[in-house]
């Protein structure tokens, strides 16, 4: 059995105590919310925090709810309650796309959206899902709360603009009518992290592009975001095309890296593919009504 | 009235209410615990290695190394192949996680804490991680602890007629060859490996609880190697969660562990991780196979020779009978009906974990049915037949068996055809061939159909041919017929999983009209139970259940002297019908077992020179080894844009001879075919050129989940072994030695239009990309 090193483990009872905590425990300590990517790497000893707040208790960021334009997704919302939760699948397909091939229902039962986007992991799923729909990401810290929007929360590999001290307690998602969105991943198995995998927002105003979003993971993105392919699809006329275009641009300016998913010249050969069937399907649903 | 039959599994009872008792969940008063130090290299000269600061910690008891068990005696210990193995590293490691130093500690935690107080300093060395470069002449000597040994080989070794077989290659019309690979593959069973050993000062006396598929070939090992009287010396396996080979040796973790127990006094309890149980535990396969098959032109297949490149690791650890050691790979002839055949393989060092474990493959016959499977596909398209059509061509005819292979087996029975075609008409072959052929002239979505057909030999074996490190290969069986006529059975054999306490006492009602419910089965204690090898290669039916059957039978004729006492009638004069002792002729006077057993206890006068009771004992030393076959057709759907391979169906007809329970046969097939889906599409142990393991973890070696299984559809044919006392064959691995074949015929066969002849496993995704690209790779090493 894999056991992890000592640690002093605490409890929150309100967001304004985790980052009391927090401060009282220092740059060492780490919040814990559905532990399944912290708690395996604590076990490998790969991490080894001298403290744990656990937030698990917040009711107050287990909020998911439209508020005015926007789709709010608390911190502590699991991936299974996303994932059941019809509003968000309806404004959003995406996140019903991503989430169901995310991890497994065990993980998904414990794992939150905000531990995921913390986590920063290159092959994030929700990361590239959020980029894609250039959501904002709400961090409060003991002088309050600051808005960064999803483009600049990953700084690096594992590295996000959270400091410590700091807590990730929403997502905001804009609204947009006339929108819709998909998400498609490679994997080697059920549960397996992406080989590779892009998610696609496509805004269409009489019969052409108005907006576009891309989202790309475990391809070595910047920011988990394709931007050249996206502009190039800007007052397009939606069509295969179009697609392959902006599926070639997204292969063209990621790095991916060869591993045992394979080599980066099929992962950068996936992004091509991947991103022109989540954009197909993106336009196919906005075509079908999508969002009024 | 029949005690065959599907009945729920008496053992799980306990197991569906979290009640099982496996090692783990052995705790004693005063137990300790071990923890395993591993090289993080897979090659290098260890220097110097410093324990004084675990030492210092005040929650370790003892810190044992290399140089501790070299007092003892026990830094080495033999393999199951007879080479000798590290128990704790003293000179070198020889592969990444190799057991260097073990700490004994008051928790898990502390004994985990103390590994990193330990300093090892190591000079590392040039790794052989590429079996095709062991027996370079510049190839770093792995083995050099071995007396004059300058090279990487272990052996060579043939079956077959090399002459006869070239002859008719020079004569052949057609002849085809095939590169191709078994990558290395792991058990991982769901449980881990582990033990808690337990020496007792004051009697001498050392107790192992321990997840063994051997208890018996384990206490034996322990008395000779560590020189522990045996009869001081008890094993006791309690449940297993899973063990498919991985559970049949005795790992270094384990002697220390016992080692730990001896000199603190107390028990210790190791129980290994998951990434440890991956890296250093017995993988299997890791066969790098050339195969060339020799046929007329108009499909008759007649010869076939293969040269096989073995990967055995750092130590020759392989599991299987002395005779043999590449195991039973040259039954690589399969089904069909050869004029002559030829194997030559040799064995090598690797920096890689020893092993080579029949991983449910009964020693390598899951290469051996690989490779001759995919050998009669690639003949089959470069005859441009139909794959069904050029097995039915060359299947042997029932009328051939017995019958004997080129390679020298005696096959028992069989009626292929009749399988063969039973498969193809459940899997309506014509009409998904018809649906192939319509896809491909629209340019549609790939599909392809993938046939196997299987010949296994299990049940190993008889004495004269087969030992494990000198112990022959027979099983002993003790039955006791309580005087109420309850019965307790007691097997050397152990089950992982395979149902036994159901099935042995289904075995012991039907030859004695009882009910199964009145059998107790007794496993896995060697104080409690009779000498024999365990459980491994399908062997636990065909010979513990065959000792089952004749020491049942032993007490049904002690039952018939008693019997014939109670109804005053000679012992000839009586007949058994209906689970009855009766005169002949006279069904109302049958005596049942619970009656005869009743009397056997009383005072009722027996015939002179007759003891009471009725328990025996028997040793079953089979005279053949058994051989169940199946056919198998498997239908994919390939997207050629990723890569990504989805089983749509899968067909599995299995002849495993008589089915006692067909619901725990069917049960060992769901979980063999999904073994088999798993290696075909994504279980690999492949290291990267340092040697570094880059498949440690559940995250990278892939086990197949539900839903990459399709709905398994199963038929059956019955063709008792004649031999067997009950006609039963043995089914534990015969799913996983004919399913890989399956997949991959059905995936090469779906890139047909790209030219695809063959493409190793695991068929990845990345890999199916890359060979409709035509850059097949080398799955064994890391990806570029
Ligand atoms: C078997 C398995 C398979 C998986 N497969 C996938 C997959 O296919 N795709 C995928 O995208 N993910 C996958 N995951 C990852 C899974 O989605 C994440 O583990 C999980 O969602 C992370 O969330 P958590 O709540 O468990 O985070 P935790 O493990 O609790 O925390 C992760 C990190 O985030 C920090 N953190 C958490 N919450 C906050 C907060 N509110 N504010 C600041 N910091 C915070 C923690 O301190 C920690 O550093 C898999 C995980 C497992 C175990």
């Amino acid at each position: 059995m894999q056991v992890p090193a000592r640690f002093e483990y605490e409890r929150a009872s309100s967001v304004g105590h985790a980052l009391m905590l927090l401060e009282r425990l220092g740059p060492e300590a780490r919040v814990v919310a559905g532990g399944h990517s912290l708690i395996p790497m604590m076990k490998l000893r790969l991490a080894q925090p001298e403290a744990l707040v656990d937030i698990n208790d917040l009711a107050e960021l287990s909020h998911l709810a439209v508020e005015g334009d926007e789709l709010v997704v608390g911190a502590l919302v699991r991936h299974a309650r996303l994932l059941a939760d019809a509003e968000a699948g309806r404004l959003f397909p995406i996140l019903h796309d991503a989430e169901r091939v995310i991890a497994d229902p065990v993980v998904r039962n414990r794992g939150t959206v905000g531990g995921s986007l913390c986590q920063a992991d290159p092959s994030e799923d929700l990361s590239a899902a959020f980029s894609a729909l250039r959501a904002t990401a709400v961090i409060q810290g003991p002088g309050g709360a600051r808005t960064v929007p999803i483009r600049e929360f990953h700084t690096g590999p594992y590295e996000t603009a959270v400091e410590p001290g700091e807590l990730l307690t929403e997502l905001r998602v804009p609204i947009r009518p006339g929108s819709g969105s998909a998400y498609q991943k490679v994997e080697r198995r059920v549960g397996d992290w992406p080989v590779a995998a892009a998610g696609a927002v496509l805004v269409i105003h009489d019969g052409v592009i108005a907006e576009a979003g891309i989202g790309l993971t475990a391809v070595g993105a910047a920011h988990f975001a394709a931007p050249e392919a996206e502009e190039s699809l800007i007052g397009q006329v939606p069509g295969e095309e179009a697609y392959a275009r902006a599926g070639a641009l997204a292969a063209a300016h990621c790095e991916p890296q060869s591993d045992q998913r394979g080599p980066a010249d099929y992962k950068r050969h996936l992004v091509g593919e991947l991103v022109r069937r989540a954009l197909a399907r993106a336009a196919e649903r906005a075509g079908r009504g999508g969002l009024r | 009235m029949s005690a065959y039959g599907r009945m729920h599994r008496k053992e799980d009872a306990r197991f569906i209410r979290g009640r099982g008792t496996y090692t783990d969940d052995v705790n004693l008063p005063g137990m300790l615990h071990g923890a395993v130090l591993r090289s993080p290299h897979a090659h290098a000269a260890i220097v110097s290695i410093d324990t004084s600061a675990a030492e210092a910690h005040p929650k370790v008891k003892a810190v044992i190394t290399g140089e501790t068990l070299a007092g003892l005696r026990l830094a080495w210990m033999p393999t199951l192949s007879g080479d000798t193995q590290a128990v704790l590293a003293t000179d070198k490691v020889r592969f990444q996680g190799q057991e260097v130093a073990f700490v004994v500690a008051e928790d898990r935690y502390a004994a985990r804490d103390a590994l990193e107080l330990i300093d090892v300093e190591y000079e590392p060395l040039p790794a052989v991680v590429d079996a095709r470069r062991a027996l370079d002449e510049d190839a770093p000597v792995i083995r050099d602890d071995l007396d004059g040994k300058a090279d990487n080989h272990i052996f060579d070794w043939q079956a077959g007629d090399k002459a006869a077989t070239d002859a008719i290659f020079e004569r052949a019309q057609v002849t085809v060859a095939q590169d191709m690979l078994y990558p290395r593959v792991h058990p991982a069973p769901l449980e881990t490996c582990g033990a808690v050993a337990d020496f007792d000062r004051v009697t001498g006396k050392l107790t192992v609880w321990c997840p063994t598929q051997a208890p018996h070939a384990h206490r034996t090992l322990y008395a000779m190697v560590a020189g522990i009287p045996e009869h001081k010396i008890r094993v006791i396996s309690p449940d297993i969660g899973g063990g498919f080979g991985n559970k049949v040796g005795i790992y270094p973790g384990y002697v220390c562990a016992i080692v730990g127990s001896i000199v603190t006094g107390r028990p210790v309890k190791w129980m290994e991780d998951r990434s440890e149980n991956l890296m250093s535990t017995s993988f299997a396969r890791d066969y790098h196979m050339h195969g060339e098959i020799a046929a007329t032109r108009d499909g008759r297949i007649q010869a076939i020779r293969v040269k096989v490149l073995a990967d055995h690791g750092a130590f020759n650890g392989t599991a299987q009978p002395t005779k043999y050691p590449a195991g039973f790979f040259h039954v690589f002839t399969g089904s069909y009906d050869l004029a002559a055949a030829h194997c030559e393989v040799t064995g090598v060092y690797t920096n890689k974990a020893p092993g080579g474990v029949a991983y449910a493959c009964s020693f390598r016959v899951t290469e051996a049915v690989y490779l001759v499977e995919r050998l009669v596909d690639v003949l089959a398209v470069e005859l441009d037949m139909d794959p069904a059509e050029l097995r039915m061509r060359n299947l042997l005819k029932p009328g051939q068996f017995p019958y004997t292979s080129p390679t020298g087996w005696e096959y028992d029975s069989g009626d292929y055809p009749r399988t063969l075609r039973l498969a193809l008409d459940m899997a309506g072959y014509d009409k998904l061939r018809a649906e192939q052929a319509d896809r491909r002239a629209a340019g549609g979505p790939l599909m392809g159909i993938g046939i196997s057909f299987f010949t296994e030999a299990v049940g190993a074996g008889p004495r004269k041919h087969m030992d494990i490190l000198g112990l022959g290969m027979a099983d002993g069986a003790e039955l006791r017929v309580h005087p109420t006529g309850k019965a307790v059975l007691r097997v050397s054999c152990q089950s992982q999983g395979q149902g036994h306490e159901t099935t042995f006492a289904q075995i012991v009602a039907q030859e004695l009209g009882m009910s199964p419910g009145d059998v107790e089965v007794v496993h896995g204690d060697t104080d409690q139970t009779p000498f024999g090898l365990g459980t491994y290669g399908s062997r636990s039916t065909p010979v513990s259940g065959a000792a089952t059957a004749m020491v049942a039978r032993k007490v049904r004729e002690r039952a018939r002297v008693v019997a014939s006492a109670m109804l005053e009638a000679s012992p000839e004069d009586l007949e058994w019908a209906e689970g009855r002792w009766a005169v002949r002729g006279d069904p109302a006077t049958g005596k049942s077992m619970a009656e005869i057993a009743l009397a056997a206890h009383s005072g009722l006068e027996l015939p002179e020179g007759v003891e009471g009771h009725l328990d025996a004992v028997c040793v079953y030393n089979p005279p053949n080894l058994t051989y169940p076959f199946g056919a198998y057709v498997c239908v994919v759907d390939v997207d050629p844009g990723t890569g990504q391979v989805k089983v749509r169906r899968f067909v599995a007809v299995d002849d495993c001879g008589v089915r006692i329970n067909p619901m725990i046969v069917e049960g060992q097939i769901h979980g063999g075919l999904a073994d088999g889906v798993g290696m075909a599409l994504m279980q690999l142990m492949a290291f990267d050129e340092e040697g570094n393991h880059l498949g440690a973890s559940f995250m990278d070696y892939l086990l197949p989940t539900a839903v990459e299984c399709p709905s398994w559809e199963l038929g059956e044919t019955v063709t008792p072994s004649p031999h067997h006392p009950i006609g039963a064959k043995g089914v534990g691995e015969s799913a996983t030695v004919g399913s890989p074949a399956a997949v991959v015929n059905a995936v090469v066969d779906a890139l047909r239009p790209y030219g695809v002849r063959h493409a190793d496993m695991p068929l990845t995704p990345a890999n199916v990309w890359l060979t409709i690209q035509g850059r097949p790779f080398r799955t064994d090493l890391a990806i570029p």
